[in-house]
């Protein structure tokens, strides 16, 4: 409750922030922000974007959410995204079959491959315990020139060099039938795939013997270890977690939202993941909430920016303030405590001080 | 007579509970006064009233007889009133120098004057006999004399009045007894002290008046000279107490623990437990006597598995175990009460429930094919908690963060004598426990005892030892010096012993 009335209050400070923002720059805020919504609302295909934009969020922000639930601090989901999704793509482009196998495949190899790219920092972490904020960056950057050699070396497209071939439509997320229902957007599979996973992954984590593990791991390592549970254990496998996640991301971007691989590029989902998994409270549900708005105002900020002279950065701020008030939760915290302890002295009649603190 | 601080019908309310009820404190000037209470009776929160940390809800301070308000420890400092906390807050890879002036550093231009801070903090430390080096790092010195820079840090920043919590819980006998004689000196020099704690012994010893407080209220104020420890014992508790351990003799049965030629190396890296051979039959309480840091701890961390041993075998119930996983010794029946409840005992940030199925989470009830059962757990700790008294905001669902370190203690007792082990390890069961828990908590070991288990005891209280033991083995240097009968020996000659002097005047 206290952690939702928190990330409500810094989505309330950001958006106020913005309004400060626009007025200062000269523009009318109410407007900005009537186009930021409708950009995102405005009717059932832009919503279908919305949902779609969100989508990927919700899975690199649950990938930040897990580790962080265990004690770590993955910051490598745009690797460990990238690397995911150029195993799906591989199958996707080289398996000749039906769509019945090949997206099981898909999301099989999206999984790996996202998991394999999490569990080196993993290992390092627990056996020589090499800090798994280094060792992820290390490695995102290890994603980013792997793919930029193999995809122009084993998936080029036709003519240009920058990019993967396209995806044959059987082989991405998309559907026809859910396009249609929004009105042509480009909302796809992928998103009843992140409500499916954040339903397991809330599961595991305060149903399970194994989420009862990895939490206690994340809490004190100490008494962890005190109790017998295999701490090394739990830590490589909180990343393998971690890291699949981040790796079905990839699958919902580059074989759902788009089609291919581009070089050069490390998605900023990867990273937005942090500022979702930190508005969403570490809670499945809260990120899956927290991405959806993301997707939301990413959405609508293009059409703003089309209806108004409001620069997209405006956006961006937004966000930004958004993640500091998040970030600053402690200090929320503090307001908050301080501002029921002042209602309750209010009400408490004569014994009331002067509300200092 | 003249009062430095006053403290009149205090009351502090927190959501739940009232901490403090009324209470009345009057400290004299140049007095050891103490604050005397069972866990959780308020005294944390009333001297924390007085160092600015929380608001009293009613009641008025006084300091030298003028009403202040207390609005933080900055406020607290300038009105001299100075606090060592329990857990000492230094930086321990600082000098005691560096420690002290921390806040309040010495200038000159704008660079530190170090020297001149240490020519101070020197001239303090004679003064009030302190024998601090300035210069030495603080993870290099003795926890006593970590506490005496503690004091030097109000010292030098001229409090004169002095609140220590529970200053004697981190020390060795010898260490309290030079305590002792430096608040003595404090107050010779015109300082007033008080003492929060629960060692009737050094009440007796060095205070002179002291203050009692049950379940936030005042009991009363007594002069410590005409009262009698029992006397101040059934004002902290309510009712009669004894100090005597009530047991009926041991009867020992088969071998559970067999150490043969233990070496484990501590964390230097070299051996701190040396060839230890020892057995620990069912049916007896086994005690470990010995200076904290002779190897105590590299056994307890070798028998549980949190070590690996270097040589030597350990066998239990016949089986060695030496080189098994942690979670398999507890499946076989070791169960251990740790040293340092909030590192290991207990995930602070996870509920009392949940912490009371730390190592059973696996096994049915509590979850079956990985998937926990939230019913059985709720009704398992709940008979726990009930059983071992654990008081707590909101039962088994409250953060384990949010009770006294009592409290915690006896959910971690009652969790570990709960997995009914033949073997079970309790390291400073009692440590910063009052009497009537202390009490309790031998109660329990020799009542786990009587039901035919073999109990390992390990403690730095002499006391302790002697008193809940059926054998006890002492140890010095990381070598067993020697093994004796707790009905046949005594302080001096375990005294002797801890010092290196085997049993019998031979080496």
């Amino acid at each position: 409750m206290r952690n939702f009335i928190i990330s409500l209050s810094a989505v309330v400070f950001g958006l106020i922030g913005g309004a400060i923002l626009m007025a200062v720059t000269g523009h009318d805020p109410m407007e900005g922000y009537r186009f930021l919504f409708q950009g995102g609302l405005k009717n059932i295909s832009r919503f279908g974007d919305t949902l779609a934009t969100g989508t990927p969020l919700i899975f690199t922000g649950l990938s930040v959410a897990f580790a962080f639930r265990t004690g770590l601090f993955n910051i490598g989901a745009a690797g460990q995204m990238l690397f995911g999704g150029f195993c799906a793509s591989i199958i996707g482009l080289k398996l000749d079959a039906s769509g019945a196998v090949l997206i099981p495949l898909m999301i099989i190899a999206a999984i790996l491959g996202g998991a394999v790219w999490a569990f080196i920092p993993g290992l390092l972490k627990a056996r020589f315990n090499v800090h798994e904020v280094v060792s992820t960056i290390m490695m995102n950057w290890i994603a980013y020139w792997t793919i930029y050699y193999a995809v122009p070396a084993y998936l080029k497209a036709e003519s240009v060099e920058t990019e993967s071939r396209a995806l044959p439509d059987k082989a991405t997320l998309k559907a026809a039938w859910l396009s249609d229902m929004f009105g042509g957007s480009y909302v796809n599979m992928g998103l009843f795939l992140a409500v499916i996973v954040v339903i397991i992954i809330a599961f595991i984590i305060n149903k399970t013997t194994l989420g009862y593990e990895l939490k206690a791991v994340g809490f004190n390592r100490h008494s962890a270890e005190y109790a017998g549970i295999g701490v090394n254990r739990s830590i490589i496998l909180s990343m393998l977690i971690s890291g699949a996640l981040a790796g079905l991301a990839g699958l919902a971007q580059y074989a759902g939202n788009g089609n291919n691989i581009q070089i050069g590029v490390l998605a900023t989902q990867g990273y937005d993941g942090i500022a979702v998994a930190l508005l969403g409270a570490n809670s499945p549900i809260g990120v899956l909430v927290s991405a959806l708005f993301f997707g939301l105002l990413y959405s609508g900020r293009g059409f703003m920016n089309a209806m108004t002279d409001i620069p997209p950065e405006i956006a961006d701020s937004i966000i930004a303030i958004i993640i500091y008030f998040a970030a600053t939760s402690v200090l929320m915290n503090r307001v908050i405590t301080w501002f029921l302890g002042r209602r309750r002295a209010n009400a408490g009649s004569a014994v009331s001080g002067k509300g200092k603190v | 007579m003249e009062f430095v601080v006053e403290m009149l019908n205090i009351r502090k309310e927190f959501p739940g509970v009232v901490a403090n009820d009324d209470i009345t404190l009057q400290l004299r000037k140049g007095e050891i006064h103490a604050l005397l209470g069972e866990n959780g009776a308020g005294k944390s929160t009333l001297m924390s009233i007085l160092f600015g940390m929380y608001q009293p809800d009613r009641g008025t301070i006084k300091v030298r007889g003028e009403q202040v308000k207390i609005a933080n420890p900055n406020v607290a400092n300038k009105l001299g009133i100075g606090m060592v906390h329990q857990h000492f807050k230094l930086v321990s890879n600082f000098t005691v120098t560096e420690n002290i002036i921390l806040g309040n550093e010495l200038k000159r231009g704008l660079a530190l004057n170090i020297k001149g801070a240490a020519r101070r903090i020197e001239e303090l430390s004679k003064r009030y006999g302190l024998n601090v080096d300035p210069y030495a790092k603080i993870e290099d010195i003795s926890v006593g004399m970590q506490q005496r820079v503690e004091i030097l840090k109000m010292l030098y920043r001229d409090a004169e009045v002095l609140i220590l919590d529970e200053p004697s819980a981190v020390l060795t006998p010898q260490e309290i007894d030079e305590l002792i004689k430096i608040m003595k000196g404090l107050v010779a020099e015109g300082k007033s002290v008080i003492v929060i704690t629960h060692k009737l012994k050094e009440i007796k010893a060095a205070a002179d008046r002291c203050t009692v407080i049950r379940r936030g209220k005042t009991i009363g104020t007594v002069d410590v000279a005409t009262t009698s420890e029992l006397q101040m014992a059934e004002m902290m508790v309510g009712r009669s107490v004894t100090f005597k351990v009530e047991k009926k003799p041991s009867q020992p049965g088969d071998v559970i623990l067999k150490l043969e030629g233990l070496t484990v190396n501590n964390n230097k890296n070299v051996p701190g437990l040396k060839d230890f051979n020892l057995e620990v039959r069912a049916g007896e309480i086994v005690g470990i006597a010995g200076v904290e840091g002779n190897g105590q701890s590299e056994l307890v961390e070798a028998i549980t598995g949190l070590r690996k041993s270097e040589a030597g075998r350990i066998i239990l119930n016949g089986q060695e175990i030496t080189s098994h996983s942690i979670r398999n010794r507890i499946n076989n029946g070791v169960a251990h009460i740790p040293e340092d409840r909030q590192k290991r005992g207990l995930v602070l940030d996870y509920t009392l429930e949940e912490n009371m199925i730390l190592q059973v989470y696996k096994r049915e009830p509590f979850s079956k094919r990985g998937i926990l059962n939230k019913g059985a757990i709720r009704k398992y700790a709940s008979g726990i908690l009930e059983s071992f008294d654990v008081r707590s905001g909101r039962g088994p669902v409250s953060v384990s963060r949010s009770l006294s370190g009592g409290n915690q203690q006896k959910a971690i007792i009652g969790r570990e004598i709960e997995l009914d082990p033949s073997l079970l390890i309790a390291v400073q069961p009692t440590r910063g426990l009052d009497v009537g828990s202390i009490e309790y908590i031998h109660k329990r070991l020799i009542g786990h005892r009587d039901r035919g288990k073999a109990v390992l005891l390990i403690s730095l209280e002499l006391d302790e030892v002697i008193n809940v033991s059926d054998r006890i083995a002492v140890v010095n240097n990381g070598e067993l010096i020697g093994i004796v009968n707790a009905a046949e020996t005594n302080e001096n000659e375990i005294g002797l012993m801890m010092a290196g002097v085997g049993k019998g005047g031979d080496q």
